[in-house]
């Protein structure tokens, strides 16, 4: 985004219709210990309050909670509604239960990472992981 | 210009009385109203034409002659004022994103009793900037990034700025990180500005508390002098505030007591006029029931609507165009054949005021229907949204279904029989139940317009203030 800052900047929150609110709060709490600064937006989020929020708050990355299962479906377009606003570049993440049923991750994966993710992730990952793989990504920008 | 003098209660001259002169420069009329300090009674209420456009004293004097002759010798502990004339207290906003810092701004100059012209969001452009230049506000407040976030487009709207014709002063209110620079900017090019605490500090984070006393501090400073209202001071202590920042004073003082008075609670004012209909509630509106999300950039606690298409003089022909003419007709008594065209009239003739049981049951249509617009406008609504886990509520705004008081002031309120029912018509209704508006409240009038005054005595005597504003509610249920 705007070269060396103090924090990182992350926006956070749980994609549509969708009140799984714990994963969301652990993740938030695990990011602030770890030094970066947390917009939690909270659940009940549409795409366009991740991006509104991003670009108010000039934010390096957005974490995207999708837990009902209908992720693939919500998240439709996301990469290009950053690019419709502006921030184009900006670092996309997403995990939870992205689809119903058994498949396999690395093929839910890739339809992510086609989508214009970042990263993705798959349910019960550990907020250290995450967060690992943030500071990287971030390190690079 | 229109007069009306009301004598409400004569004192003997001989005894010796605490006083206070309390008077609103209105858009219209000049009012002012004579209060006993001591007993906490109000003496007597006068009004005549606001003759800002000449000398504001002319007017001031023809409504100061109305007294009796006794208040007229009478010397006053206090005399404030308040004022809305030549066109109130216009602003322009400019934020970012348009639902968080352009919407946090709109809603610090609303609640510091400003009109709002006109709401910009994210970079100007140059069309933009052209029509900013003609508008020609008070104040311009300017917004933009949370703190510590976005700083460029704050940066480039002052640049913009600083090579404009926008000679009003600038109140810097974003991104604390850039408010410097932002300063820099503009004051270097001569641009008068000030600089206060972000509107929107965090995402979904609202304080609009520094921004509002910032403008009040500026309207009191600069803007009084140049409406040509500066004249006034000869006589009064100093215009304090816009009126709408009286009335929505007067409110939060009735809803949070003060002192040893003990408040009402949670309530709602609207105040239907000539020009605006205004709705100000005082109250968190936090969801009723439970299970319910809130979402949307939070409001504040004492909350001001403004609608400017619904003034029942100004804008008699846009309440028909809001409303229609059938729900104008019915809420009134007796047939308007002529509706299009009595309402033209009174549209053209703003200082009018109703002589004929004609003119006062399309008064009370139109205030009806300004009043139910205008909350439907302020009060949040519910939205029931379906996931894979069933059904949700989601609310945007404030829940005002549970609010236990509801006020109604303006001059409709004073004068018309029925005017308790004006508010009726604003309630919850269940053919429409994603309006969250007030279900069972009990009902007000400021029955001898003394709510401004109240929120003007506040400023020196707040816990008289608070008894005679609540003692003057007329209660209609």
């Amino acid at each position: 985004m705007t070269g060396k800052k103090e924090k990182r900047i992350i926006v956070l929150g749980v994609l549509g219709v969708d009140a799984h609110v714990v994963g969301n709060k652990i993740m938030a709490h695990a990011l602030e210990a770890e030094g970066f600064k947390v917009v939690n937006i909270g659940i009940f989020s549409s795409q366009q309050d991740f991006i509104r929020a991003a670009i108010e708050s000039a934010a390096d990355a957005i974490l995207v909670g999708s837990l009902c299962g209908h992720g693939e479906l919500e998240c439709r377009g996301f990469r290009e509604n950053c690019i419709e606003a502006g921030v184009d570049h900006i670092h996309l993440v997403i995990g939870g239960n992205l689809v119903v049923g058994k498949q396999k991750w690395e093929e839910v994966e890739d339809r992510f990472l086609q989508m214009g993710f970042n990263r993705a992730y798959p349910p019960g990952v550990s907020p250290q992981k995450v967060i690992e793989d943030l500071k990287r990504d971030l390190e690079k920008v | 210009m229109g007069t009306r003098f009301e004598q409400l209660e004569i004192c003997s001259p001989d005894f010796f009385m605490s006083l206070a002169l309390l008077i609103d420069f209105g858009s219209t009329f000049t009012k002012i109203l004579a209060i006993d300090l001591d007993s906490e009674e109000i003496l007597a209420y006068a009004q005549s034409g606001t003759t800002v456009e000449t000398d504001i004293m002319i007017g001031l004097r023809k409504a100061l002659k109305l007294l009796p002759p006794h208040l007229q010798k009478a010397s006053y502990e206090y005399k404030l004022s308040s004022s809305s004339a030549a066109g109130g207290l216009g602003m322009v906003t400019i934020g970012l994103i348009p639902e968080l810092s352009a919407e946090a701004a709109r809603r610090a100059a609303l609640g510091a009793g400003a009109k709002v012209i006109k709401v910009y969001s994210f970079r100007l452009s140059d069309r933009e900037l052209k029509e900013l230049e003609t508008l020609s506000p008070d104040i311009l407040l300017l917004a933009g990034g949370t703190d510590g976030g976005n700083r460029e487009v704050i940066l480039d709207n002052a640049r913009v700025l600083s090579r404009s014709r926008v000679h009003c002063p600038i109140l810097i209110a974003g991104n604390k990180a850039a408010a410097d620079e932002t300063d820099t900017i503009l004051s270097s090019s001569g641009k008068n500005t000030l600089v206060t605490d972000n509107v929107m500090p965090e995402v979904n984070v609202l304080n609009v508390e520094p921004a509002r006393e910032m403008i009040r501090k500026v309207f009191i400073d600069r803007i009084i002098e140049s409406k040509g209202l500066k004249k006034a001071e000869e006589f009064v202590e100093g215009i304090l505030m816009p009126t709408p920042t009286a009335v929505l004073r007067a409110a939060q003082l009735l809803s949070r007591g003060v002192g040893q008075e003990k408040g009402l609670g949670d309530l709602v004012v609207v105040d239907v006029g000539g020009a605006t209909t205004d709705v100000h509630s005082i109250g968190m509106g936090n969801p009723i029931q439970a299970g319910v999300v809130r979402k949307g950039l939070p409001e504040p606690l004492a909350k001001r609507t403004v609608e400017g298409d619904l003034g029942i003089r100004y804008n008699a022909t846009t309440i028909l165009k809001v409303c229609g003419a059938e729900r104008i007709l019915q809420n009134a008594q007796v047939p308007h054949p002529d509706l299009p065209q009595r309402l033209a009239s009174l549209s053209s003739c703003v200082e009018f005021l109703p002589e004929s049981v004609e003119d006062r049951d399309l008064d009370f249509a139109l205030a009806s229907c300004a009043a139910r617009a205008a909350m439907e406008r302020h009060a949040g609504t519910i939205e029931v949204l379906w996931g894979p886990q069933g059904q949700y509520y989601v609310q945007y705004g404030k829940d005002l279904t549970s609010i236990d008081h509801l006020i109604g002031t303006g001059g409709i309120f004073i004068h018309h029989s029925a005017a308790g029912s004006v508010l009726q018509k604003t309630l919850f209704s269940p053919e429409e139940p994603f309006s969250l508006r007030p279900k069972k409240p009990t009902i007000y009038t400021d029955a001898r317009y003394c709510l401004f005054a109240a929120g003007l005595l506040a400023e020196r005597l707040p816990e008289k203030a608070f008894r005679i504003a609540k003692k003057y509610l007329r209660k209609w249920n």
